[in-house]
């Protein structure tokens, strides 16, 4: 990154971007941080010129609506758990440099399985007909993600697209399997499923059933911490990402390991459809993935895919969806704008890695320069 | 180093999260509207917050009757209140409904008919709070005592919107605009069940009952709003020669394309008289303001709220607009005053079964699905008396009989 100090000064342009070397881990968090805190200033003030209303008691409305009772904070962690339990399953995809932006339809097919099951075996004993569950669910989700693998892996076909066309459909087979099974007849929508009977519900822990999701994204995330971190598998994974002919000189089968990996995004999907579905929602809609599909590659990549932050990142965005959603109730706005105050946001997060990665110098100021690398 | 301070975060993080747990006695001072005018005046309800869920926002006519009428009724009571709008059928309204309950609300109200079964998971989470539900089915069946249905019998509002418009056509007749045997109506409607079979049947009953030569035929849209098709279908209809337009879906497709053939047109939900100044005649609708007021009182006196309730004229939950002199035919509101005398006395009913046939014949018994299930299984017997009780077993509408004299060119569903 040392640039020769040429003094060219006739042509030189005001500003200079240059990529940065890796920043010390906690500048990073710093940028990162004052990213936020940048995005709450510039929603504070869009929310005033909209609301006239105190920016303070805009902030503790957020609070409020994310944490504001017991039970919004089961369902800001419910809410966390279901964006983690996606981003985990994109992440080692990611990690093999493979685009899988087909979260969205891997889980909807995951819902679909289990509500089919919840709908077609209702009758069978509750143990069992959630066993068939978990199952059917592991098998759509890794279907939907192994086609594209398999046309990647074999034919080199262009995975995002393929992906991306795969949601479509997903959403199109749900659309009429809704249609289909509607209740009642005509309504278009599917109802909650087993109202009476609460066959094919997953447990409820305590008081509201957001729990046992928690808890079971939160082994997920620890197994795919360590599945990452510390197997062959996960080892295999980063070599195929960081490069495929290293991946190749050194004897790793790569199509093995990118149709092995899909598998297991696959499956994580389909878990995530699942507990959407037979845990929480106990319905099936065309939006049960309610776009977690695409923000979970966000909730990745800020994460530099490693499980632990991605805690952190899927905390950040779960809490401001759901303050951002009080803001709109209290002040009553239109839904929509909970929606402009999410943009702001992500626009701010997703800006800040620009700021980590690359650094603007400006026309000869060596002092500046310095200064700025001091303080960013 | 980095995992130690990943992991310092997440602890931050959870520790934020359980302390805010801690201190989460929240009292709720920033609601949607207080409302200061009346509030000194009926302090006696005091300690009602109500919550209202809304499929969409104020620009569906549907919503904005609904959003019109809890506002009017909490500001004649002082209630406070906090509103959802663009709340989805799925389980999104069971969450709007659990965030109200945690505002406080006592009474939480939802109005779409796909949210019921949202909300009875709701209802049955907190026993304490009324839930109310417009043109659900499932209170009578479902056994819970914080969960109930309204709806109105706004079969006679369209009855009344029907006279009128078949005014019109006697007018257009007389005219020498056509034919008394082509007086035939054309109908948009969203969906081929009972809410919206019970209402196109009633207006045209209306209509018939004052020109006996009219005929209706019938386009569905699938779709509550989708103001495309509502528009197409209307144009489909101009195109069969149907000489009055009317319609039972949310958006102004309708309304607004039989304003651009210079169609007259009977609306819904409330007046299109500003956007279709020459041909808006007349619009029915439900008052949603009586039933809120009765339900908030109910909560706030403690006493049980009905499971099923029917608005009606007499409750001022029906109601039709004033009478568009300039596209409506002369001596329409005498004769509007009239019908809705006998209406309420009892001597006119509008599914009385002289008054119609089915497959060439009159019906002296029908089994209607009251009782909700998937199949639609016929369960009650409705007709008594020779008339066909509508919204008397429940207050959802369950009228779905295809009656000779209707045509309907598609099904919906």
């Amino acid at each position: 990154m040392a640039n020769k100090n040429d003094a060219k000064t006739v042509k030189e342009p005001l500003i200079h971007i240059a990529k940065r070397s890796a920043l010390p881990f906690w500048q990073s968090w710093l940028i990162r941080i004052a990213s936020v805190l940048a995005s709450l200033i510039v929603c504070a003030v869009v929310i005033v010129v909209f609301t006239g209303d105190n920016p303070l008691q805009i902030y503790a409305t957020m609070f409020k609506g994310a944490m504001g009772t017991p039970r919004k904070i089961w369902s800001l962690l419910q809410s966390l758990s279901m964006l983690l339990c996606v981003s985990l399953a994109v992440t080692p995809a990611f990690k093999m440099r493979f685009w899988n932006i087909g979260a969205e339809g891997q889980v909807l097919m995951g819902g679909l399985a289990t509500a089919a099951c919840m709908i077609y075996f209702k009758s069978m004993p509750t143990p069992l007909l959630i066993i068939v569950m978990i199952a059917a669910s592991v098998i759509a989700g890794i279907i939907w993600a192994v086609i594209p693998a398999f046309f990647k892996a074999i034919w080199n076909t262009n995975e995002t697209l393929f992906t991306l066309m795969m949601n479509y459909i997903a959403m199109c087979i749900v659309s009429y399997f809704v249609y289909v099974n509607s209740v009642p007849k005509g309504s278009g929508k599917i109802g909650v499923i087993n109202s009476d009977t609460n066959a094919g519900w997953l447990p409820v822990i305590g008081k509201y059933n957001y729990l046992l999701n928690i808890i079971i994204v939160a082994l997920l995330t620890a197994a795919v911490y360590v599945y990452l971190k510390y197997s062959k598998h996960g080892y295999e994974i980063a070599v195929v990402g960081e490069s495929e002919n290293t991946a190749k000189y050194i004897g790793i089968n790569v199509k093995k390991v990118i149709i092995r990996t899909m598998i297991l995004s696959g499956a994580l999907c389909g878990i995530a459809g699942l507990l959407l579905v037979a845990g929480t929602d106990h319905t099936l809609t065309r939006d049960t993935a309610g776009g977690r599909g695409f923000t979970a590659i966000m909730v990745s990549w800020l994460a530099k895919f490693n499980p632990l932050y991605m805690i952190l990142t899927s905390f950040i965005l779960a809490f401001m969806e759901k303050g951002a959603g009080q803001i709109s109730t209290d002040f009553g706005l239109n839904a929509s704008f909970s929606d402009i105050i999410m943009g702001i946001v992500i626009f701010f997060i997703i800006g800040s890695e620009f700021f980590i990665n690359y650094e603007i110098r400006f026309r000869g100021h060596k002092i500046k320069k310095i200064k700025e690398a001091g303080v960013k | 180093m980095k995992k130690v301070i990943a992991i310092l975060l997440t602890l931050a993080l959870v520790v934020v999260a359980f302390a805010a747990c801690g201190g989460s006695t929240t009292t709720d001072n920033t609601t949607a509207a207080a409302d200061d005018t009346t509030a000194a005046e009926t302090a006696k309800l005091d300690g009602v917050k109500a919550g209202f869920i809304f499929l969409h926002d104020e620009n569906s006519t549907y919503d904005l009757n609904f959003i019109n009428a809890a506002k009017a009724a909490c500001e004649n009571l002082g209630v406070e209140y906090v509103v959802k709008t663009n709340i989805e059928e799925s389980a999104a309204c069971k969450e709007a409904a659990l965030e109200l309950a945690d505002e406080g609300c006592n009474f939480i109200f939802a109005d779409s008919f796909g949210h019921e079964g949202f909300l009875i998971e709701a209802a049955k989470e907190c026993p304490d709070i009324q839930f109310a539900h417009a043109t659900g089915t499932r209170a009578h069946t479902e056994g819970l005592a914080n969960y109930h249905n309204a709806f109105a019998s706004i079969y006679e509002g369209r009855y009344l919107a029907g006279v009128a418009a078949g005014l019109k056509l006697n007018e257009m007749i007389e005219k020498g605009e056509f034919k008394a045997e082509e007086a035939k109506i054309g109908y948009v409607g969203a969906f081929t069940y009972a809410e919206v079979i019970s209402g196109y049947t009633s207006f045209f009953l209306g209509a018939r009952s004052v020109c006996p030569t009219a005929t209706m035929e019938v386009q569905f849209t699938g779709s509550w709003y989708d103001e495309a098709a509502e528009k197409e279908a209307a144009t489909t209809l101009l195109s069969h020669n149907c000489k009055l337009i009317s319609q039972h879906a949310d958006s102004m497709g309708a309304p607004t394309a039989c304003e651009t053939a210079g169609v007259p047109n009977v609306s819904y939900n409330g007046s299109t008289l500003s956007a279709c100044p020459n041909t808006f005649i007349i619009s029915s609708r439900i008052d949603w303001t009586p039933y809120f007021e009765y339900a908030l009182k109910a909560v706030a006196a403690g006493e049980e709220i009905d499971a099923d309730w029917t608005g009606t004229l007499a409750t001022g939950s029906v109601v039709v607009t004033d009478v568009n002199e300039k596209a409506a035919a002369a001596g329409t509101a005498d004769k509007l005053a009239e019908v809705k005398a006998g209406l309420e006395d009892g001597s006119i009913n509008v599914f009385d079964a002289k008054n119609f046939t089915v497959g060439g014949k009159t019906l002296d018994s029908y089994k209607a699905d009251v009782d909700t299930d998937d199949a639609y299984t016929p369960d009650t017997e409705v007709i008594a008396n020779g008339i066909f009780s509508e919204s008397k077993f429940r207050s959802a509408p369950y009228f779905d009989l295809r009656i000779d004299g209707i045509e309907l060119l598609n099904e919906k569903y």
